[in-house]
């Protein structure tokens, strides 16, 4: 009944990032229109960046970062300011988990796009702009693995440490993959008190 | 609590139902009570089916209101069919939740069908002093109303339908004033798209935006919502105004606004929904409205925009930092440095969408467009905001200007603005639209929008490229 609906929890993570530094990378870009007429979660996957991905044609743009050799692999984006701004679509976060993205290190990501990363145990990490220079510049230069601790809160590359801060409670929704509707109808008797006191006072609203 | 607060932190303090740490001010975190919700079909099937598996019911099925807009056809002679089978198959789960959940829904061919943003307003149900909740992110319409509205993802409406609340986080406040009066031939839709471009993209980002000042207090609720609506493009997660007597005005016999005594107990309510001389925000920003000029989006992100007389910056001589973004958007917009912006052919012409399909929209395309023709070329449309506004805009005889000009007179639905439906561009094709987002494919893959006021997408369908308003006469 209260079974928790991310079961990926995680506290290390050590894969391949790719480094993705537009600004403003929006959800329509993130997963296209045509991958949100499904009633279910499935086929997300393909959709992910679809059309900088792939060609007219179907087949896979070699430019395209992700379809570059060594980024078979790839589990984390550092990516721009303000990512994932735009349209409220929870399938931009459906399709990079289903894609295999675990986590995205940034300097700001969009409201909705962070709440629904959140719900779905799918790890931002927000940079300060000098921290998140550093690391993408160091990526940029060679090609490598890193390593996210979210216990000791810091990304790791070679020899290169850096420390990140992330709210309590989304951190331990990532490492645990909690229930959150169950976790809030444990106040359900709150509610309902403070919903029978709100109408009385504001009637027009009952 | 601090002696002085902003509106928006009044009403958060209202609808606070337990804290959820010991944080105050910006970064606390509660559980925050959710007066009503607008559901689509496109957003909110996997949060029906989640209710389902856990075996949970909807806390308070009156606070919702479901409304088809994303998928539908808005072919004139439209049917209760969809235009594609992915699409009757959301349209169908729709329906069927409703009925399962006890929720009330309007389908494709329901006499107030419409976009939701459009359809709620002006059933009369969003009221000052409300939080409002949807999965759509142009719910800070409702800021209009002197309501924090916010758009939340599926997982948010499951847990919204299920508890009636949502686990929030404290917003930052920053104001936008607006000092003076706008210039004739600019509308809300300019002033909101020069405040995009004057602080960002992610200009408000993480802040509770509240606009202020003469030229917002000036704009009918209608130019409020096309304000507040658009915020969500430059980052602001909540947009306010100061509800007033032209919030109540409007309210005035709709059919599920207050009435008689009830009516006349929240006014007093509401009174006090303002900020407090001396709140503090954490960001306060000043603009001139007199400095406001017709916009255009010239890029591919909404504060990629010049007044109509300008012309495409040359990335080289931008900030660093916007350079490759710019050479980027340069590219995929088709368009050269240098190039004045009334030099941009367009194909297509859309007047519709959440933020500029209302009937004050239509009248100002009306305006332009009477005794005018659409340019050889150029296909136009218009899609009405609601199937309300469609009757009313028929009543007053705008739909005849509209066909005798060339546009096509469709029906309601979000269509072109996201092309989710079959209104889509072809690769390659350029728009000028009255919606509120220019990003890539977004009115279809490899199309091109150019964002502007209603009365500007008339003018440039007249002109057959981007045209200056303010030089086209209305009749």
């Amino acid at each position: 009944m209260t079974k928790p609906k991310t079961e990926r929890g995680f506290s290390r993570l050590t894969a391949t990032a790719a480094v993705m530094p537009a600004a403003n990378v929006d959800t329509d870009v993130i997963m296209p229109k045509q991958f949100l007429k499904g009633i279910d979660r499935a086929g997300l996957a393909r959709g992910l960046f679809h059309d900088m991905r792939f060609d007219a044609d179907g087949s896979p743009d070699p430019a395209f970062l992700l379809n570059r050799p060594g980024f078979e692999d790839c589990r984390i984006l550092v990516t721009g300011p303000n990512f994932g701004c735009g349209s409220s679509r929870e399938h931009a976060v459906w399709g990079m988990l289903q894609y295999g993205i675990r986590a995205i290190i940034g300097t700001s990501f969009a409201g909705i796009f962070a709440d629904n990363a959140a719900n779905n145990g799918l790890l931002l990490i927000s940079l300060d702009e000098e921290a998140h220079g550093r690391l993408a510049a160091y990526l940029a230069a060679r090609h490598t693995a890193l390593t996210i601790d979210l216990e000791a809160e810091n990304i790791m590359v070679d020899d290169l440490v850096l420390p990140f801060a992330i709210d309590p409670r989304r951190r331990r929704a990532i490492m645990l993959g909690l229930d959150r509707i169950g976790e809030t109808l444990a106040h359900a008797d709150a509610i309902r008190a403070f919903q029978t006191d709100y109408l009385a006072a504001a009637p027009w609203l009952a | 609590m601090p002696s002085s607060r902003t509106l928006y932190d009044k009403i958060i303090d209202r609808h606070r139902v337990t804290p959820l740490n010991d944080i105050e001010g910006p970064g606390e975190q509660l559980l925050l009570y959710i007066d009503r919700t607008v559901l689509n079909e496109y957003t909110s099937p996997q949060a029906f089916s989640g209710l389902r598996e856990a075996g949970r019911k909807v806390w308070r099925p009156e606070a919702a209101l479901g409304v088809v807009d994303h998928v539908n056809s808005t072919a004139p002679d439209r049917t209760a069919t969809a235009p594609d089978a992915d699409a009757q198959r959301q349209i169908d789960y729709f329906a069927r939740n409703g009925r399962d959940f006890g929720i009330e829904m309007y389908d494709v061919l329901h006499p107030r069908q419409g976009i939701e943003h459009v359809v709620l307003p002006e059933l009369g149900w969003v009221v000052p002093g409300l939080v409002i909740a949807a999965g759509d992110s142009h719910t800070t319409t409702y800021g209009a109303f002197g309501s924090v509205g916010f758009g939340i993802g599926t997982s948010d409406i499951e847990h919204l339908l299920a508890t009636q609340t949502l686990p929030y986080t404290r917003l930052k406040s920053m104001r936008v004033t607006i000092d003076g009066a706008v210039a004739p031939g600019v509308t809300a839709k300019d002033m909101v798209m020069a405040v995009i471009r004057s602080i960002g993209a992610a200009g408000a980002h993480g802040h509770a935006l509240e606009l202020a000042g003469d030229a917002v207090r000036a704009l009918g609720i209608e130019g409020r919502m096309t304000i507040c609506n658009m915020a969500v493009e430059c980052g602001a997660r909540v947009a306010l105004i100061e509800p007033d007597e032209a919030v109540v005005d409007y309210l005035a016999g709709r059919p599920k606004a207050p009435k008689g005594e009830l009516l006349e107990q929240a006014r007093r309510a509401w009174t006090g929904l303002r900020s407090d001389d001396g709140a503090r925000f954490d960001r306060d920003v000043r603009i001139e409205a007199r400095d406001i000029a017709p916009m255009v989006s010239w890029g591919t992100s909404p504060d990629q925009a010049l007044p109509i007389d300008g012309t495409i910056p040359d990335p080289a001589a931008l900030p660093e930092a916007e350079r490759r973004d710019a050479e980027r958007a340069i590219a995929y917009m088709g368009l050269q440095p240098g190039m004045a912006l009334e030099a941009v052919t367009i194909d297509r012409a859309f007047i519709g969408s959440c933020t500029n399909a209302r009937l004050t929209d239509l009248r100002a395309a009306a305006e332009i467009l009477k005794g005018r023709q659409v340019a050889p070329g150029v296909r136009a449309m218009i899609s009405p905001g609601s199937s309300t506004v469609r009757r009313e805009a028929e009543a007053e005889g705008l739909d005849a200007i509209f066909t005798a000009a060339g546009f096509e007179w469709r029906q309601s639905g979000c269509s072109l603005c996201l092309a989710m439906n079959d209104d889509v561009l072809a690769p390659g094709e350029r728009c000028a639209s009255s919606t509120n987002r220019n990003f890539e494919g977004r009115q279809g893959s490899g199309g091109r929008t150019h964002l502007m006021s209603p009365a500007m997408v008339a003018a440039a369908a007249v002109a057959g490229h981007l045209a200056d308003v303010r030089r086209m006469p209305r009749s």
